[in-house]
C-alpha cells in the first residue's frame, strides 16, 4: 500500500512538472480571455463561471465574442460543439495510452483534455493513468483559473509588449513537443508536415472553421499516412 | 448572472464535456482494429501540426513576429533543450525583437 501510495505521489508530481509548460502558456491567454470578457460587460462570476466549468480557450473567446454580438443561446453552444468535437478524437487517443482504471477516473480526468494537457500527455513515454493526469490537469486549470480572474481585474498591468510576445508561449510548447520526435521519426515529420498543410490550405481558402479544419487535416494526415504505411508492409511481406 | 447567460454556461459546459468523456465510456482501449489503433496513435503528431500551423503565423498582426517566433522556437527546440525553456526563450527573443 505504501509502495503504491509513493508510486502515485510519483506519477503526480511528473504531471505536475509536465504541466508547467501549460500553465506558463496559459497566463497570457487567459489573460487576454479575462480582459476581452471585461470589455464585452460580462461580470466577474460569469467570467469566472466559463473558465471553471467550460475550461475550453478558444471556445471561450468566441463565446463572449458571441455573446457581445447578443448572438442567440443555441447559436453559441452550436459554435462550441464544432469547435470543441475534436477533443473527441484527442481522447479517443488517449485512451489507447491510458491504464486500466475505473469509468470513474477516467471521467474526472477526461474533464481536463484540452489541446495543451492531450499534446504533453499523448507525447509522454509509456502509458497514462489519473495520477498523473492529475498533476498535468491540476496546474493547468489553476494556471486557467486564476489567470482569468487576473486579466479581469488587472489585466493591463502587464507591458503592451511582454503581453503581445507572450502569445507565442503555447505554439512554442508545442513546437518543443514536437520537434525531439521529427528528430528520431520519418513517419511524424510526415504526419505532423502533412497535417499542417492540409490545416493551412482549409483556413486560408475559407472552406472550413477553425475546430473543423483542425479534426479534418488530423484525420486526413493520420487516415491516409496509417493507409499507405500499411501497403508498404504487405507489399514488402508478399 | 441572467437566466441566459445560466444556460449559456450549462450548455457550452455539456457540449464541451460530453465529447471528451464519450471515447473513455465507449471504448474499454486497445480492442479496437490493429488499422484503427495505428490511426489514434498517429493523432497526436498530426494534430501538432495543425495546432502549430498556420496558428503561430498568425497569433500577432504583424506575419513576421510570427515567422520569427516560430524560426526561435524551433531553432532552440532543435538544440534539444527543454519544453519550458523553448517557451521562456521564445518568448525572451520575441520581447527583444518588438523593442529593437
Amino acid at each position: 500500500m505504501v509502495e503504491t501510495a509513493a508510486a502515485e505521489r510519483g506519477e503526480f508530481k511528473e504531471g505536475f512538472y509536465a504541466g508547467t509548460g501549460i500553465a506558463i502558456g496559459y497566463f497570457p491567454a487567459a489573460l487576454t480571455y479575462g480582459l476581452l470578457a471585461k470589455s464585452a460587460e460580462l461580470s466577474f462570476v460569469e467570467t469566472m463561471s466559463l473558465s471553471i466549468f467550460v475550461f475550453a480557450g478558444a471556445a471561450q473567446y468566441i463565446a463572449i465574442s458571441l455573446i457581445a454580438l447578443g448572438t442567440g443561446i443555441f447559436e453559441i453552444v452550436l459554435t462550441t460543439f464544432i469547435l470543441n468535437i475534436r477533443h473527441f478524437l484527442m481522447s479517443a487517443a488517449l485512451n489507447e495510452k491510458a491504464e486500466d482504471e475505473s469509468f470513474w477516473k477516467k471521467a474526472a480526468y477526461s474533464f481536463g483534455v484540452t489541446d495543451e494537457t492531450f499534446s504533453v500527455a499523448s507525447m509522454r513515454k509509456g502509458s497514462i493513468n489519473a495520477s498523473y493526469m492529475a498533476g498535468l490537469i491540476i496546474i493547468s486549470y489553476s494556471s486557467w483559473v486564476i489567470s482569468s480572474g487576473l486579466g479581469y481585474m488587472a489585466g493591463n498591468a502587464l507591458p503592451q509588449v511582454v503581453q503581445e510576445s507572450m502569445g507565442v508561449a503555447l505554439y512554442a510548447m508545442f513546437i518543443g513537443l514536437l520537434v525531439p520526435l521529427l528528430k528520431t521519426s520519418h513517419k511524424a515529420i510526415i504526419l505532423a508536415g502533412t497535417a499542417a498543410l492540409l490545416n493551412c490550405i482549409f483556413i486560408y481558402s475559407d472552406t472550413l472553421s477553425s475546430g473543423w479544419a483542425i479534426i479534418v487535416s488530423t484525420l486526413l494526415a493520420a487516415v491516409s499516412i496509417e493507409a499507405a504505411d500499411q501497403m508498404k508492409r504487405k507489399g514488402q511481406s508478399l | 448572472m441572467s437566466a441566459e447567460m445560466t444556460a449559456i454556461v450549462f450548455g457550452m459546459t455539456a457540449v464541451t464535456y460530453i465529447p471528451r468523456m464519450l471515447p473513455f465510456m465507449m471504448f474499454k482501449g486497445k480492442e479496437l482494429p490493429a488499422f484503427w489503433q495505428g490511426i489514434l496513435r498517429n493523432v497526436p503528431y498530426a494534430t501538432l501540426g495543425a495546432l502549430i500551423f498556420p496558428g503561430i503565423l498568425t497569433f500577432h498582426e504583424n506575419l513576421w513576429f510570427g515567422i520569427a517566433g516560430a524560426a526561435a522556437a524551433f531553432f532552440i527546440a532543435f538544440t534539444g533543450a527543454n519544453i519550458i525553456f523553448t517557451v521562456l526563450v521564445s518568448i525572451g527573443i520575441l520581447t527583444l525583437l518588438s523593442m529593437l
